[in-house]
């Protein structure tokens, strides 16, 4: 069987590549970089945009990356250094598009007009707005950062909310705005609980003597060695996993702040004093992308994502033809997933254009 | 405390509350907990600001003590409030302002629940004309007095004559506020400065030149909390609320607490006696407790009005602290004579609170 499968794939080939095929990838987070990268290797001219003013997306501003603690940088040198011969334009946006023919006449922000055969769609997510969360402070005590944050002064060091204080406990919010219906995202955000894991133990790195406390609701962990650096976290480090919500933030006279919670598990109510409270915020869609999908006729899905063709065997197919999805434009997903989907919707555009 | 992150929010929660033209509805207890409440509201709304305010003696309770106690079903409670609105349609307004929190929060979540169940409002509309051949348009808005008072709290500082500042020091007094549960717990947007953070009485209490204390319990309930003190056996949990509230804040060293819920200063109030009797503490300087005024007693104070005439005398915890801190003049010898000069009676006092 195997051999006549490879002897068919041998006697039909790939088919030749026109030069002048044109795809353009939207967003140039590493969804976008990794399918430009694959696309550039199939001998496809691929031009890449950014709404930023960098590449790499949120990935260009974490630190380390789970579960092996690979440098995010590193990831993102990588995946730019394969993009060598594509076309990057950062700072720039779509401001129309048009169907022409099989292709597409897109106005770019600069002024100019060009013309694609495909339009791959690698636009990412958002950060949920965690000051939405009232009851959790973002905004109003200064000891309560988001995960973003913190990641920020893992590379950079210099947030004043860390440095001028000493830390002696810490607490992590799992689920901020996420599977969260009242806040308008009952999606679950996949990666969480282990980035939640991962900078509880960074946390307990920087601050050894520190209390560590994460507050989740399930703990979703998943992935290739997720459960080991899960076990980890409590055999090694000593962090501490409170099954409730936090009800509420305060300000202690002293500058902590009382978190209150419920122990599902001990069945009773508890109150901790915490030098620096950390919100997960959840991954949502990006509040922009919905004139952008108009303007492609490409539909949205219920949680706020663009929809996919099928959610099974057609994730990285819109339900127009010519246009394409990776990443995390269709919902949350990790970084290795969004990669692997980067790949699959290049094979899928090189199918399409091999059809035309 | 980040002051502009509570100000972002509490720019997101601002309600509409027209100037002139209210039909005002009393509250139940209010008049034997804080006798002079209500009618100095009417005195500084009608006559001070020569505001139209229009009441009826046909008002009735509006049902929320029976419904919150799971002694009266929502429908009942739902025409009881549809009678309400018809005494205000026959005669004459749109808007309606009530004393009470309860009933603030039973009006609201009556006509919400109408917004989305739009054919149990018909069945209210033909109960109430099955019962007393009724009918009403329902209020445009819907204000508690509080509101009202956080609405004129400007032309109320213009026309001080006493400020929320220790004579002595020049420091502002140390002001606690605490929120009705029914104001804006149940719905946010209804409240001015929403449900984390509410700004109706931190509002006034900063226009007459009080600090706010934002202390962790602030949040938390008063003790009343209906069914914690209505069923006798929950006593204990009535008491365990207000006594942790009181820990919370002892720190701090509030100089009075301003409320506008008919339950919570009756309770913060009455428990600091309980709380000095089962423990021997008192939270307040000197042995006395921490006065507890509702907004319309601590607006006729700063208006300059006698506080033996607003009914100060009537509170558990001695208010003379306060007015000797404020340099508001008062004659001890007239603290228990009625309005005809009729000796009142003067209380026992307590074996720890110190009563003046």
């Amino acid at each position: 069987m195997a051999k006549k499968l490879r002897k068919k794939y041998i006697s039909s080939g790939p088919m030749p590549v026109p030069k002048w095929e044109n795809v353009l990838v939207v967003g140039a987070g590493i969804a976008g970089l990794e399918a430009a990268s694959q696309l550039l290797s199939l001998g496809y001219k691929v031009t890449l945009i950014d709404k930023a003013s960098y590449a790499g997306g949120h990935v260009a501003s974490w630190h380390k990356l789970f579960p092996d603690r690979t440098d995010a940088s590193s990831v993102i040198t990588g995946l730019l250094s394969s993009i060598a011969g594509a076309t990057l334009l950062l700072s720039t946006e779509i401001l129309s598009v048009h169907r022409l023919g099989e292709g597409f006449a897109v106005v770019l922000s600069g002024g100019e007009t060009l013309y694609f055969k495909a339009i791959l769609l690698a636009t990412g997510f958002s950060l949920f707005p965690a000051e939405k969360k009232e009851e959790y402070g973002y905004g109003v005590y200064n000891q309560v950062i988001t995960n973003s944050d913190l990641e920020q002064w893992f590379n950079e060091g210099n947030d004043p909310r860390i440095n001028d204080r000493k830390i002696s406990s810490v607490g992590f919010v799992h689920c901020v705005g996420s599977r969260d219906i009242k806040a308008g995202n009952p999606q679950c955000s996949k990666v969480c609980c282990i980035t939640a894991v991962k900078q509880a133990i960074e946390i307990k790195q920087h601050f050894p003597d520190a209390e560590v406390w994460c507050f989740y609701m399930d703990l979703r962990l998943f992935g290739k060695k997720y459960e080991d650096f899960y076990i980890s976290a409590q055999k090694d480090y000593g962090i501490h996993f409170i099954r409730g919500r936090v009800s509420e933030v305060s300000e202690a006279i002293d500058g902590e702040v009382i978190v209150k919670a419920e122990d599902t598990l001990n069945g009773r109510p508890v109150k901790i004093k915490l030098s620096l409270l950390v919100l997960m915020a959840g991954i949502i869609s990006r509040n922009d992308i919905q004139p952008l999908a108009e303007d492609l006729s490409v539909m949205m899905d219920s949680d706020g994502f663009l929809l996919s063709r099928d959610n099974i065997t057609g994730i990285t197919r819109s339900q127009r033809p010519g246009i394409f999805y990776a990443g995390t434009c269709t919902g949350p997903k990790t970084i290795p997933e969004s990669l692997a989907e980067a790949r699959s919707a290049a094979i899928d555009i090189h199918n399409y254009l091999r059809g035309l | 405390m980040i002051y502009q992150g509570k100000q972002k929010i509490w720019s997101d929660y601002q309600k509409e509350i027209p100037d002139d033209h209210w039909f005002y509805v009393r509250s139940c207890i209010r008049q034997n907990f804080f006798p002079a409440s209500e009618k100095y509201f009417l005195g500084i709304c009608r006559d001070m600001l020569g505001k139209d305010i229009y009441e009826t003696e046909h008002h009735t309770t509006c049902g929320g003590i029976a419904y919150h106690s799971d002694t009266i079903p929502q429908e009942t409670a739902m025409t009881i409030v549809a009678r309400q609105f018809a005494l205000m349609t026959e005669a004459g307004y749109e808007n309606l302002v009530a004393s009470c929190i309860t009933s603030f929060g039973n009006y609201t979540e009556t006509l919400e629940t109408w917004h989305e169940f739009p054919e149990l409002e018909e069945r209210i509309r033909e109960n109430l004309w099955k019962a007393c051949r009724r009918e009403f348009k329902k209020p445009r808005y819907v204000a508690h007095a509080s509101d009202l008072i956080y609405k004129f709290r400007g032309e109320i500082a213009a026309r001080a004559k006493y400020q929320l500042v220790d004579r002595e020091s020049g420091e502002p007094l140390r002001v606690v506020e605490h929120i009705g549960c029914h104001y804006s717990k149940m719905f946010p947007h209804k409240g001015v400065g929403g449900a984390e953070y509410p700004c109706v009485l931190s509002g006034m209490a900063e226009a007459w030149g009080g600090k706010v204390i934002d202390y962790p319990e602030r949040r938390h309930c008063c003790g009343f909390g209906f069914r914690q003190y209505l069923v006798k056996a929950n006593r204990g949990y009535s008491v365990s609320n207000t006594h942790k509230k009181f820990e919370s804040m002892e720190p701090f060293h509030p100089d009075l607490i301003i409320t506008n819920c008919p339950g919570c200063p009756y309770f913060l109030d009455r428990w600091q006696y309980v709380i000095s009797e089962m423990t021997g503490k008192t939270y307040g300087e000197n042995g006395y407790g921490i006065p507890v005024l509702t907004y319309e007693e601590l607006a006729g104070l700063v208006l300059g009005i006698d506080p033996w005439d607003l009914g100060l005398q009537i509170h558990q915890v001695a208010v003379e602290p306060l007015l000797n801190k404020m340099g508001v003049p008062y004659d001890p010898e007239t603290k228990y004579l009625g309005l005809d000069r009729k000796d009142i009676m003067k209380p026992g006092l307590p074996t720890f609170l110190k009563c003046c």
